[in-house]
């Protein structure tokens, strides 16, 4: 089984051509590329601390950081030059070692996520996203593993251990609460993720990112819809990843992990000065990373229509406008939804999206066999509702039984 | 879709005008304040030049911060601090910890200790932070004294806390509006408020700024 992949990996068949014959010039294009990712992230996401900051106070009738700089857009600069100035408190109950690994744990995979990111290149007229650094061709996106999909999921679970373990080695009781509400909900939530991004990669049949956006920058349904995964996979997958996405990131309304009134930071709660600000990094470095997977798994990625000058130029610019859409409905979820309960959380998650999710699955993989076979869709697509729907009310009553159940014992 | 409508809510308010007045900052006058604020505290003295302070200590027993500490002695026959029998020899109150909630100022039985409205005061040590009693003792006019990291600007001084110990002064309700104090700051007496009720008939109750 592991020779074709390694074989293909090596020969250099699928993915980034830069990659094909390996020299100088390609490690230089290599080292630019991390180069100029590294920097753009950081200050993406010093621009979306302020953005979040600056909006919020908009939707609260607030005005926001309005003194470092022109509107204010340098108090995430400062507040982080403050960091570093700031004592660096480690406690001494803390597991000393585990307690200093810990950020690192959340802010390392908050930047690989975006290795596999393809954000620009033109994607039109069969252009492959191709663009031409110093005389080589390659690809606008730092790698482009053939496992694309499971390596964005494999790095979103890494950073499950950070708030983990950050909130165990604390030796602190609001913490370690923190950090078990952290991990139950990433792990639950998890799978839900999962089985919506599987969606994705059924319909367009890649685990590729770079292949997935390929695949998406075409003409879409009756020719005038593009070609996107969230028409593709009929727009529920789009919801259920969001939703997941966001408790993935445990941003409200799914902050539980962090919520100050009642875990006063959560797993956070011992880190002072710059780990703290790694955390704070990273959580927002992963609202960013994870709306740019939302435009690479359902709006296309950079695919766009290029209207004058470079295509690879029109393809940054509809990336960012993509992922600005998911920033901006991050924020605003913040400003309009209240947390959630514990329970209601675990429930939403396992009762609810889970089951949804595969349900969803099944269909998307039923209309696949039925294209493959040449059976009619629609028939085969009502059957697979039928059957959705029967699941459905099978699991609503069985849930529903089960509460009935405990709540009898609880009255005996 | 009962949902969704809360998102409609919050994007509306993106258009409306902030309910927060941004604050003035550098040369131009100071942003007016309003009547009940609560700012850095004084030591008041009486008409005659004695100090208020009988070193009670319940002042630093009601504080919600522990940020005052007081330590009362016996006053020298000879040359009295206080008119009682004893006052306040240390008196010391760290603004570090300061919440500005006035229960010091309503506890006092000597009304020794009130506000100002002064907030502008940044200092940049934790040794300034902790006004000393020569630092909260107001001057020999009744005038607070001025430190060199405040801000204070011309007529300051008469601005003073009041009003919520116009409210109730033993915390009984049929008391409110009765005025209880009298002259705050070493200004003499003041004319007492109206009770709250013919404040409210005649409209006059609206805010200073």
């Amino acid at each position: 089984m592991s020779a074709p992949f390694a074989g293909s990996l090596l020969v250099g068949q699928t993915g980034d051509p830069l990659l094909f014959s390996v020299d100088a010039v390609a490690v230089g294009i290599v080292i630019l590329k991390v180069l100029v990712i590294f920097a753009l992230l950081l200050v993406a996401t010093m621009f979306m601390v302020w953005f979040e900051r600056k909006l919020i106070s908009d939707m609260q009738n607030r005005i926001g950081p309005n003194l470092a700089g022109p509107f204010g857009i340098l108090q995430t600069l400062a507040d982080g030059i403050k960091f570093f100035f700031k004592e660096d408190v480690i406690p001494d109950k803390s597991q000393r070692k585990v307690f200093i690994l810990a950020p690192y744990l959340a802010f390392v995979p908050a930047f690989l996520l975006f290795a596999v990111v393809p954000f620009g290149g033109d994607f039109n007229g069969g252009n492959d996203g191709m663009v031409t650094i110093f005389g080589r061709d390659t690809y606008l996106q730092l790698a482009d593993p053939p496992i694309g999909v499971l390596f964005i999921l494999a790095m979103s679970s890494l950073a499950v251990y950070g708030a983990m373990l950050a909130g165990w080695s604390s030796g602190s009781k609001y913490p370690l609460l923190g950090s078990v509400r952290a991990s139950a909900q990433m792990v639950s939530y998890e799978a839900a993720l999962g089985l919506s991004a599987a969606a994705v990669v059924l319909v367009t049949g890649t685990l590729s990112t770079h292949s997935m956006v390929t695949s998406q920058a075409g003409d879409g349904p009756w020719g005038v819809l593009p070609n996107w995964g969230i028409l593709l996979t009929l727009g529920v997958p789009f919801v259920i990843f969001v939703i997941a996405g966001t408790a993935e990131l445990n941003r409200p309304p799914f902050d539980l992990v962090e919520a100050e009134q009642e875990l006063v930071g959560g797993f956070h709660t011992e880190y002072s000065s710059i780990r703290f600000a790694l955390f704070f990094l990273a959580e927002f470095m992963n609202t960013i990373t994870m709306s740019a997977i939302f435009v690479t798994l359902f709006l296309g990625g950079p695919s766009g229509p290029a209207f004058f000058g470079p295509g690879w130029m029109w393809g940054v610019i509809w990336f960012l406008a993509k992922v600005f859409i998911f920033l901006f409905m991050f924020v605003w979820f913040r400003a309009t939804l209240p947390r959630m309960r514990y329970d209601q959380l675990m429930d939403l998650g396992w009762k609810v999206l889970i089951p949804l999710a595969l349900g969803w699955f099944l269909v998307l993989a039923s209309l696949e066999v039925a294209d493959a076979r040449q059976w009619n869709r629609w028939v085969v697509g009502a059957i697979a509702a039928v059957v959705l729907v029967g699941g459905a009310a099978l699991l609503r009553k069985s849930v529903r039984s089960g509460a009935a159940l405990r709540a009898e014992e609880v009255l005996d | 879709m009962g949902y969704l409508r809360g998102f409609a809510v919050t994007f509306r308010q993106i258009f409306q005008r902030p309910v927060t007045t941004p604050y003035l900052i550098g040369k131009g006058p100071k942003a007016p304040k309003p009547e009940r604020l609560h700012g850095r505290h004084v030591l008041n003295r009486y008409e005659d030049g004695m100090e208020k302070c009988i070193g009670c200590e319940l002042c630093a027993g009601v504080c919600p911060a522990r940020c005052i500490y007081v330590r009362g002695a016996d006053n020298p026959p000879t040359d009295p601090v206080s008119p009682g029998e004893r006052y306040g020899y240390v008196y010391e109150i760290n603004y570090l910890r300061c919440i500005h909630c006035d229960l010091c100022v309503e506890a006092c039985p000597t009304e020794a200790i009130t506000e100002t409205k002064l907030f502008e005061f940044s200092f940049t040590s934790r040794a300034d932070a902790i006004y000393t009693k020569d630092e909260l003792l107001v001057d020999e006019a009744g005038m607070p004294k001025h430190l060199p990291w405040e801000d204070w600007r011309p007529g300051e001084e008469e601005f003073t806390s009041g009003w919520v110990r116009a409210t109730a002064p033993a915390g009984d309700a049929s008391y409110e509006g009765r005025v209880g104090w009298s002259g705050e700051l070493g200004f003499g007496v003041r004319a007492p408020e109206g009770d709250q009720e013919s404040r409210d008939a005649s409209g006059s109750a609206g805010r200073a700024s």
